[in-house]
Order: C-alpha cells, then sequence, then structure tokens
C-alpha cells in the first residue's frame, strides 16, 4: 500500500518521493556547474536508494563524487569546497553516518560565516536518510534533527510530500547556508503531485496539510502522514485535525502552530524522534510562550519513547507510534467515549511500509 | 654554512618578514598584561621560519589554512596587522569583526581562508579548497599547516588518504614542536617513528629537517610547492621547531618543569630571527644599521597598528545576531 498525499492536481503528474529528490538534484546541476554530489555510493548501482539514479552517468566523477569512509575528512572537505565557491550536496545513506562528522557540521559549517564576520559562507547541503523497518535496528534508524536544529547557524528541513521533497531540495541547494535535510525511508514510495521544471518551496514556512477545526496537530517527516491517516479516520467520526506540517524546523516558524493552536486550543505533536528533549518540547515551549490562554487541555506528545531502536520485528511493533495513536489522542482531547486500543500480535508484519519493502534496508 | 638559496634581494626580504613576525608577536606580548586582548591567544614565537620560509614562495591566490596558533601564518600570507590586533582586541574593525578573536582569523583578500583551533579540522577544510579548485579545472596550492599532535587526529589520515586518492594539490606542514599542551611526544605517538613517516604511509612524498633555519625551510618548501604544482599530488612537511613561551599566553612556563631542564635554552639558541640575521650579516645582505632601521619601521607599523585597534568602537549590540546566516 503506497501512500498519496497531496491533493493531485489536474494534468501535474505524479512522482515518487525519491524521485522527486532525485529531480531536484538533477535539475539543480543542469542549472548550476558549482553544485556537486559527494556521499558513500552516490554513484553506485543502489544510487542511495534510488535518489541519485542516473546522475553519475549524467555528469560524470567530477560532479557525482563516491567517497572513501571517511565521514569526518569527507564532511570537511565538502566544507573547504563550499567555502570556495561549491555548491556540494553531500549524502548519509543513513542518519548515523553524520555523527562521525559531527566536529565538520557543528563546529565549523554552522559557525564559519559568524565567526568570521560574514566573510565567508558555507554553502552545504547534507541529505541523511532515517531508517526505519527490517530491523534496522538502534543504529540506522535514529531521527536526530532535535540535534541539528539546536545549533544556530544550520537550517534543518524534514519534507514530508514528494512535492516538498523537491522544492525543498532546490531550495537548500540554492540557500547560502549549510541545509540538514532529513529524509525519512518510508516516505520514498509515497507518491504526490510533482510539477515538472525547477520550483522552489521556501525554506521557513510551514504548511497546514489539512484543514479543521477541533484539535491541531503538529506533525514532521513520516508522521505527517501518520497524521494524515488519523484525520481521515477521525472525519467519520466528526472530529476535525488540523494538520500542520513542520517541514523546515530551523529556522522555526511558528505562526501556522499558533494560528491554529489559538483556534483549536487542542494540541497534539508527533514527532519522528524520541520524546524527551527534542523538537516536540519546543513546539509546547512556544504554544506555552505565546498563547497558553488558548489550550483547553494540556497537550499530548506523540513521540518515540526515550529508548534505542529494537531490532526485533515484536518490540519495534510497540516502539513506532501511528496514526492510531494521534487518532486516540485526539478522542481524548476531545472527550469522545474511547475506542479499544489497538492489539498488536509480535508476529504482525508492521515492520515495512509496503509490499515492495522487502528488506534488507 | 648553507649555500645561498635565494637571491639577496629575497633572502632580505624574508628576514624582514620573519623580523616583522617576532616584533608583532613581542608586543602582543607586552600588551596582553593590560588585558584588553580578552580571548586565548596562542603565540608563534620561536616558530616563525615554518611559516615565513613557506609563505614567501606563495602566490596571493595559493591559499593557506592553519590552526590555533596561526598569528605568524596570517602575517606571512599578507595578513593586514590592523585587521589582526583589532581582532585580538574584539573590536568591530577586526579581521572577523570581533567575533573570531586570535583563533579564528581570516583574510580572504590573501588567500588566508580560515584557520580554526579544533585540531584537524583545517587539514580537511584546506583539502576541500584544494579539491574544488581541481574540479573546477584550475588546480591552485593549498598549505595547511599544523603541529605534531594533529598526525594523531583520524580527520588527518582521512585527508591524506583523500588527497593522494586524488592526486591534490596539497602541502600539508607539520610544526613538530614537541609538546600539545603540556603533553610531551612520548606519550602521544611510538619513538623512533618520525611524522613524516607517516606520510610515506600514505604514499605520500615528503621532507623533513629544520623548522628554524629559514633556508632550510625555504629550500624544502620550494620542493613540496613544485611537486604540488607540478600536479604530482599532495607533498607532506615535518619541521622541528620549538615554542619558547606557554601553549595558550604571553607568559613563561618553563616553572611548570614539563620542559626537561635546558631544552628551552638549546631551542632559544637556535632562534630562527637571529640565526638568519647572523647569516644575512656574515653574507653582507645585512648589518646592523639596516636592521636597526627595519626594526624602527616595523615598530612604528606596529604602534600605527595598535593605535588603531584600541581607538576603533566595539561591535553594537545590534551586530550580535549578524551573520547568523548569510543572505
Amino acid at each position: 500500500m503506497t501512500h498519496s498525499t497531496g491533493s493531485s492536481s489536474e494534468g501535474v503528474r505524479s512522482l515518487k518521493y525519491v524521485e522527486a529528490l532525485r529531480e531536484a538534484q538533477d535539475l539543480s546541476m543542469a542549472g548550476d556547474p558549482t553544485v556537486i554530489l559527494m556521499g558513500l555510493g552516490v554513484s553506485d548501482p543502489a544510487a542511495i536508494f534510488g535518489s541519485t539514479r542516473g546522475l553519475f552517468e549524467k555528469y560524470g566523477n567530477r560532479r557525482v563524487i563516491d567517497v572513501p569512509v571517511s565521514e569526518n575528512a569527507v564532511t570537511g572537505i565538502a566544507v573547504g569546497a563550499a567555502i570556495s565557491g561549491m555548491r556540494p550536496i553531500m549524502t548519509h545513506i543513513r542518519l548515523e553516518f553524520a555523527m562521525l562528522a559531527m566536529d565538520q557540521i557543528v563546529n565549523q559549517a554552522a559557525k564559519w560565516h559568524y565567526m568570521f564576520g560574514g566573510r565567508t559562507s558555507v554553502p552545504l547541503v547534507i541529505r541523511m536518510v532515517v531508517g526505519r523497518g527490517w530491523g534496522q535496528g538502534p543504529q540506522h534508524s535514529q531521527s536526530l534533527q532535535s540535534w541539528f536544529a539546536h545549533v544556530p547557524g544550520l537550517k534543518v528541513v524534514m519534507p514530508a510530500t514528494p512535492y516538498d521533497a523537491k522544492g525543498l531540495l532546490i531550495s537548500a541547494i540554492e540557500d547560502n547556508n549549510p541545509v540538514i535535510s532529513i529524509e525519512h525511508r518510508w516516505l520514498y514510495n509515497t507518491h504526490g503531485a510533482v510539477p515538472e521544471g525547477v520550483y522552489r518551496v521556501p525554506i521557513g514556512p510551514n504548511v497546514r496539510i489539512r484543514s479543521g477545526r477541533d484539535v491541531t496537530v503538529v506533525a514532521s517527516s513520516y508522521m505527517t502522514l501518520e497524521a494524515v491517516r488519523a484525520a481521515d479516520i477521525l472525519r467519520a467520526e466528526g472530529i476535525e485535525l488540523d494538520v500542520v506540517d513542520v517541514r523546515t524546523l530551523s529556522p522555526f516558524d511558528d505562526k501556522t502552530v499558533l494560528d491554529s493552536v489559538r483556534s483549536s486550543g487542542r494540541l497534539i505533536v508527533a514527532d519522528t524522534g524520541v520524546r524527551s528533549v527534542g523538537f516536540s518540547a519546543e513546539v509546547l515551549a512556544r504554544v506555552v510562550e505565546s498563547c497558553l490562554g488558548a489550550l483547553k487541555k494540556p497537550p499530548i506528545r506523540v513521540t518515540l519513547p526515550d529508548l534505542p531502536t529494537p531490532t526485533t520485528r515484536a518490540l519495534a511493533n510497540y516502539y513506532y507510534p501511528s496514526h492510531y495513536d494521534i487518532a486516540a489522542a485526539a478522542r481524548r482531547l476531545c472527550g469522545h467515549p474511547k475506542k479499544t486500543d489497538r492489539s498488536i500480535e509480535p508476529s504482525d508484519f508492521l515492520d515495512v511500509p509496503d509490499s515492495s519493502f522487502s528488506g534488507p534496508f | 654554512m648553507i649555500d645561498a638559496i635565494v637571491t639577496p634581494e629575497f633572502a632580505y626580504r624574508m628576514f624582514r618578514d620573519i623580523l616583522r613576525v617576532r616584533m608583532v608577536e613581542e608586543r602582543l606580548r607586552d600588551l596582553y598584561p593590560e588585558a584588553e586582548m580578552r580571548c586565548p591567544t596562542h603565540f608563534s614565537i620561536g616558530q616563525e621560519a615554518v611559516a615565513v620560509g613557506v609563505c614567501s614562495q606563495l602566490e596571493r591566490d595559493e591559499v593557506v589554512t592553519s590552526a590555533h596558533r596561526s598569528h605568524a601564518h596570517y602575517l606571512a600570507k599578507g595578513g593586514d596587522l590592523k585587521s589582526m590586533i583589532a581582532e585580538l582586541y574584539g573590536k568591530r574593525t577586526g579581521c572577523a569583526s570581533g567575533k573570531g578573536g586570535s583563533m579564528h582569523l581570516i583574510d580572504q583578500a590573501v588567500g588566508f581562508v580560515g584557520a580554526v583551533p579544533i585540531v584537524g579540522s583545517t587539514i580537511a577544510i584546506g583539502t576541500g579548497v584544494a579539491f574544488a579548485s581541481v574540479l573546477r579545472g584550475v588546480p591552485k596550492i593549498a598549505v595547511i599547516f599544523f603541529g605534531d599532535a594533529a598526525v594523531e587526529t583520524g580527520v588527518f589520515h582521512e585527508s591524506m588518504n583523500f588527497a593522494v586518492l586524488h592526486k591534490l594539490p596539497v602541502v600539508m606542514i607539520c610544526e613538530n614542536n614537541l609538546y600539545s599542551v603540556l603533553s610531551p611526544l612520548s606519550v602521544r605517538q611510538p619513538g623512533g617513528r618520525p611524522i613524516s613517516a607517516l606520510a610515506d604511509g600514505h604514499g605520500i612524498a615528503n621532507w623533513r629537517g629544520d623548522g628554524n633555519d629559514l633556508d632550510v625551510v625555504y629550500k624544502l618548501g620550494s620542493k613540496a610547492l613544485a611537486h604540488a604544482r607540478a600536479g604530482n599530488g599532495p607533498a607532506f612537511l615535518e619541521f622541528e621547531t620549538y615554542r619558547w613561551f606557554e601553549h595558550c599566553g604571553p607568559l613563561d612556563d618553563e616553572q611548570l618543569g614539563y620542559r626537561p631542564a635546558g631544552e628551552l635554552e638549546a631551542w632559544k639558541a637556535r632562534d630562527p630571527v637571529s640565526q638568519y640575521a647572523e647569516r644575512l650579516k656574515s653574507r653582507e645582505i645585512l648589518d646592523e644599521t639596516k636592521i636597526s632601521i627595519m626594526r624602527t619601521e616595523i615598530s612604528d607599523e606596529i604602534d600605527e597598528a595598535v593605535r588603531f585597534a584600541k581607538a576603533s568602537p566595539f561591535p553594537s549590540r545590534d551586530e550580535l545576531a549578524t551573520h547568523l546566516f548569510a543572505p
């Protein structure tokens, strides 16, 4: 079961999220000779789950550069290329691999423009994929957007739809600052309306993806899809969700969120990361700071627990929240009678997003 | 006695450059206790020859990067003196608008692309600058200065591997001053293995020599630069040298007892500045009068730069949030 999220526009073709990423890079590289790709496997036959397919053949080895397993230095090399006028796009096929490069991302890329008084800049994009499913386990499934969003000087985006995947990536590539683009693996096969040619989704503004008067759901990335599913289920029960897709986590423009909460008075935050000390807390903090009086009930967060990801699907089934949890939270906030909790058996195959995802990735 | 390596005019110029670095550093040392330069400052005194012997051979668009002990590299590459001192004073007129201090110097106009204090970080960044020049089809040298501890980092070895893999025009220069803060080489690297041997392990052309002899630095530097400029890939230089004062700050630190007795005195007897002065005097390129005139000129220049720095305004409050993002 693949998922279609964007409303299908007349005459706009449907593209998969992964193809939208590929197209953003292709168009950017065609239009700007300073755009280069760097990363483990960017030019190999698997092409970063298909997101760089064909680019090596089209642009050659001076534009699409496979690299040694040296994430730290390679990121620094990308910083050096960026300060010299190139626009590198680094990829980490798993977000965890960026951990090896935290000095270059946090101490260097994020800070060179500020600490050198604006005399140099780092137009670097780093794409990272959040793994999930097929027993990815604790070191192939972390969603650390909160870490990166906590660093002044980094921009952090998490597109949830193919339309945003293409438009945000183009904006990120054109941005003269370091942009961390976090892509959830379970979004790769989703499809939606994606216009041809270059278009930009601006980094910053967040978007209302479903309108409703009863409960605000603030979500990002894969949880945006789960929020939309919950919205569709709850409509039949007479509960309307107002789903705000936070596609730019930093700099965080909270206007759409606050407008929605002032209107609904009920808030759910659904984040792909763990519960504590992260972006979901930031959303709650903004609401408390700016429109505390609007809240009719305390907000509810739908996140991963504060645990590493277990590998066995038996436990992973209990680890990941879904639209069931968002819907249950919305019903509680609206005072609706409780439905029975979803019962999950260890044998349930909840560790794949769709039938095409048969692992091992 | 080394045969003449360079023309008399060039030798004169190199002496003036090294004297100037020494005099700037000495002046900053004298002023530091006034507590108006309020940032960690790592003085280059004792180590100046490596910077001058190499940078004197570089074109403007051949770039240099360095780490926390970068004053000599910055000045030898032609970095603006007023901006440097104003930066240490934290003024808006500083080379980093006061936001960087001594540990984050930059002067793009002369190809000093930025120095940062995280040991090893600029080795990768400098390699990236060289890489970009190759990708653009106009290869340009990047010279990266670092100390003996930097070769212990992973990023150093990763960068060396990448540089030799892609045959990059990088010249990596290790100023081996025997200490990382207060830790001697013996607790950090195995004995009997010269640092330059690490370059052998990576398949990188390398040379090693006395970092306090300006002619030796010039000669080995020219070999390394010729190798890289010819497109033969990266080159590595190890220079033995010594820092006279504490790791960070203007004071003596012999009393801490981490330097063996007599070591500092022995290295001071090999002062790169006075060594070169004596050599040029014996070749009649210099005499005491010429040196005296040079000193006066340089001292006046430094006076002017210090006056500029002290008189310059601090950044205003509304500059706190500027330059977070490039437009």
